[in-house]
């Protein structure tokens, strides 16, 4: 971990702009302070950074490649299309890179006791895996909807030895696994240590999950200075809270040349108002912890969220993310359910690669992209998941019956 | 008003009593319902009422006063129908304090001096909006301040000797001592020694200290009352209404202001 200059750091009180902030309950503000002391203090530690980094080599297994797209880049006759492969990390997606960091600080803290929320279970997953590896307690909360789409990696999370929640309340799924969540930290604020799964939550998480991320981005500079010697016209991630994308995004904030887009899931259609795009399709207001764009109705309450993946069904986004909109630094466009389960086929046709539902979402608005842009151009897409974990969603979208309990 | 909250407190001086505080969530599980019982409460004992606007998300809340919320809400409730309901309740009482409790995220997207206007208009004296820390609720309390409205801040076992001189200095009316790290709801035996708490809040503030969460029964709310200057009791009122209707709720509201004003 090492941090370039000049990035966007959120002000003291936690604020991107008028995003983000602390709204927690009394009982959890002395725990973000003291994870924000904390954290401040491990990020300028050599030995945090250096302990991190081999962990980040060796069990992680990074660096992730980039991975020139060739034949996807035949198919669209546009600009060249990369692939960042985080999907190749142990566990299957990105998560595991804010698990690492966080569940050192963990450590370092003297907490022995980790909580999570998941949606796809890819975060439960990272977490509960990396809380093996450390010998620490681990609960998660996963949205009893989510448990069914998610099968195996509900199963994946109890060989590891965590313990799964099921949670009932609400709309059984994501958002309401983080009340969940919320309320276990409440009830255990000195033992426990809660690992948000993206940049979202009260401050200090959403720059501090977005800095354990960045290694994404950061990578993914000098690879394609390497490859291409020059820097890509953009950079296409989906967003559930928006890690993934801040990850690839952040050290390229300043390179004002290149174009940042984020795709949120537009479900059955934005116009549907069955979707999850908080930035397309929301308005601003306070959920969580932190001030940003949500899916809200007149009366100020949430609404649902509906998509196809359920790492991306969240009504909310990053604080960052929403600032990034405001100013125009990033670009947020949408895609549906449809598309999203086209482009996993084409990506499995083409390349070889079977994509999350998640990235899978990225994929037809980085085609779009490398269309407008050009031949000469070249664009860079997180591949942030592998597909092993939606198998089952695919076949019953595509109206295919395979057995549950075997897997791949 | 913040002076009707004073005048309760000063009265209940008086007579060395204690301040029973009732919470019931507006529009559970309807309208009507929930404004015979809100009508009801002064006269079964309650010195405060606290109402609940109901929100999808109450992170701080357990399964009982979050399943109410989401019947409120079920039923059409929004938050000019808890405006509405404080206006019904103020033709026939102009004595007992309304205190209306929830999240930010409703009381935001309305708009905070909107809010504050509405509140006052409708005879409403203060607010407690769980997920508003100190950090965060400077414009809110501004917008009160102007209105005469308190904003009821709460301190919580883990707040500190630093944070506790901010938490009160922001805040009108009295102090929520929330008597565990917990949800609303959570079992009494969670409930840590309130008396050297409540001795440290007072030692940080001149307000009386009203004491919430997990107390439940008669006496759990009298042994509270010793220690406090008011007792609040949530969920088991909630829980009492939706199980058994409006007459049995009003029964245990009627024991518990019994046990804290012995
Ligand atoms: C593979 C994958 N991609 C993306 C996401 C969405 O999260 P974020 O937007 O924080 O990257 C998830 C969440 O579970 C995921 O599993």
């Amino acid at each position: 971990m090492s941090n370039s200059d000049n990035t966007i750091t959120p002000d003291e009180n936690g604020r991107f702009g008028d995003f983000g902030g602390r709204y927690v309950a009394e009982t959890l503000m002395p725990p973000i302070l003291e994870l924000e002391a904390a954290y401040e203090d491990a990020k300028s530690d050599p030995d945090f950074i250096s302990e991190l980094d081999g962990f980040l080599n060796h069990y992680v297994g990074r660096p992730s490649p980039l991975y020139y797209a060739e034949r996807l880049t035949e198919f669209t006759k546009g600009a060249k299309i990369y692939f960042k492969r985080d999907e190749l990390n142990h566990t299957g997606a990105h998560k595991i890179n804010n698990c690492m960091g966080q569940i050192l600080l963990a450590k370092r803290m003297g907490k022995t006791r980790i909580i999570a929320e998941t949606g796809a279970g890819q975060h439960g997953v990272a977490t509960a895996t990396v809380a093996a590896r450390f010998g620490l307690k681990c609960i998660v909360y996963m949205g009893a909807t989510d448990i069914v789409r998610q099968k195996p990696n509900v199963f994946r999370m109890r060989l590891l030895g965590a313990e799964v929640r099921s949670v009932k309340s609400g709309t059984a799924t994501l958002k309401d696994a983080m009340n969940e969540a919320l309320r276990d930290w409440v009830t255990n604020v000195n033992d426990t240590f809660y690992c948000i799964g993206t940049v979202a939550g009260p401050h200090p998480y959403p720059a501090m999950v977005r800095d354990f991320q960045a290694v994404i981005g950061r990578e993914a500079k000098k690879q394609i200075l390497e490859r291409e010697g020059r820097l890509p016209d953009a950079l296409i991630a989906c967003i559930g809270g928006g890690s993934n994308a801040m990850g690839l995004f952040h050290d390229f904030i300043n390179e004002k040349s290149v174009r940042l887009i984020g795709v949120e899931a537009a479900g059955k259609g934005v116009e549907s108002g069955l979707h999850a795009a908080s930035l397309t399709g929301g308005s601003p207001g306070v959920l969580h912890g932190n001030r940003t764009y949500l899916l809200q109705n007149n009366d100020g309450q949430i609404i649902d969220a509906h998509s196809i993946s359920a790492g991306l069904d969240y009504p909310g986004i990053g604080p960052e993310h929403a600032y990034l909109h405001d100013i125009g630094r990033a670009e947020y466009l949408s895609a549906t359910d449809d598309e999203a389960l086209h482009w996993f086929q084409e990506c499995a046709r083409l390349e070889g690669i079977l994509p999350a539902l998640e990235p899978s979402h990225a994929i037809p608005r980085t085609v779009e992209i490398a269309k407008e842009i050009g031949k000469d151009g070249i664009v860079i897409m997180n591949m942030c998941g592998r597909g092993d974990k939606d198998v089952f969603t695919i076949a019953d979208a595509l109206g295919e019956h395979i057995s549950e309990g075997t897997e791949g | 008003m913040t002076t009707r909250i004073n005048e309760t407190f000063k009265n209940l001086k008086q007579t060395n009593s204690k301040a029973f505080v009732a919470y019931i969530m507006g529009g559970d599980p309807d309208r009507e319902v929930s404004q015979k019982m809100l009508n009801a409460l002064p006269s079964s004992g309650v010195d405060i009422i606290e109402l609940g606007m109901p929100f999808t998300d109450p992170a701080a809340d357990g399964p009982i006063i979050e399943e109410a919320g989401l019947r409120a809400l079920e039923a059409g409730t929004t938050l000019s129908t808890i405006f509405e309901m404080a206006c019904e309740f103020r033709r026939i009482n102009s004595t007992t304090p309304i205190i209306i409790m929830g999240y930010c995220n409703p009381v935001h997207h309305m708009g905070y001096k909107l809010f504050a206007k509405k509140a006052k208009a409708s005879g409403i004296d203060g607010a407690i909006i769980v997920d508003l820390p100190p950090e965060e609720d400077s414009e809110l309390r501004e917008a009160f301040n102007l209105n005469d409205l308190a904003l009821i801040r709460l301190a919580t076992p883990n707040t500190d000797k630093n944070r506790l001189s901010r938490v009160v200095s922001g805040t009108k009316g009295f102090v929520y001592y929330v008597s565990m790290t917990g949800i609303t709801g959570a079992s009494s035996d969670r409930i840590n020694s309130v008396s050297e708490q409540v001795n440290r809040i007072r030692h940080a503030s001149n307000l009386p200290v009203v004491v919430g969460f997990g107390v439940k029964t008669p006496d759990d709310a009298q042994k509270i009352a010793h220690d406090a200057d008011g007792v609040v009791v949530g969920s088991a009122i909630v829980k009492e209404l939706n199980e058994k209707g409006v007459e049995p709720a009003l029964k245990l509201v009627r024991a518990l202001a019994k046990a804290v004003h012995k």
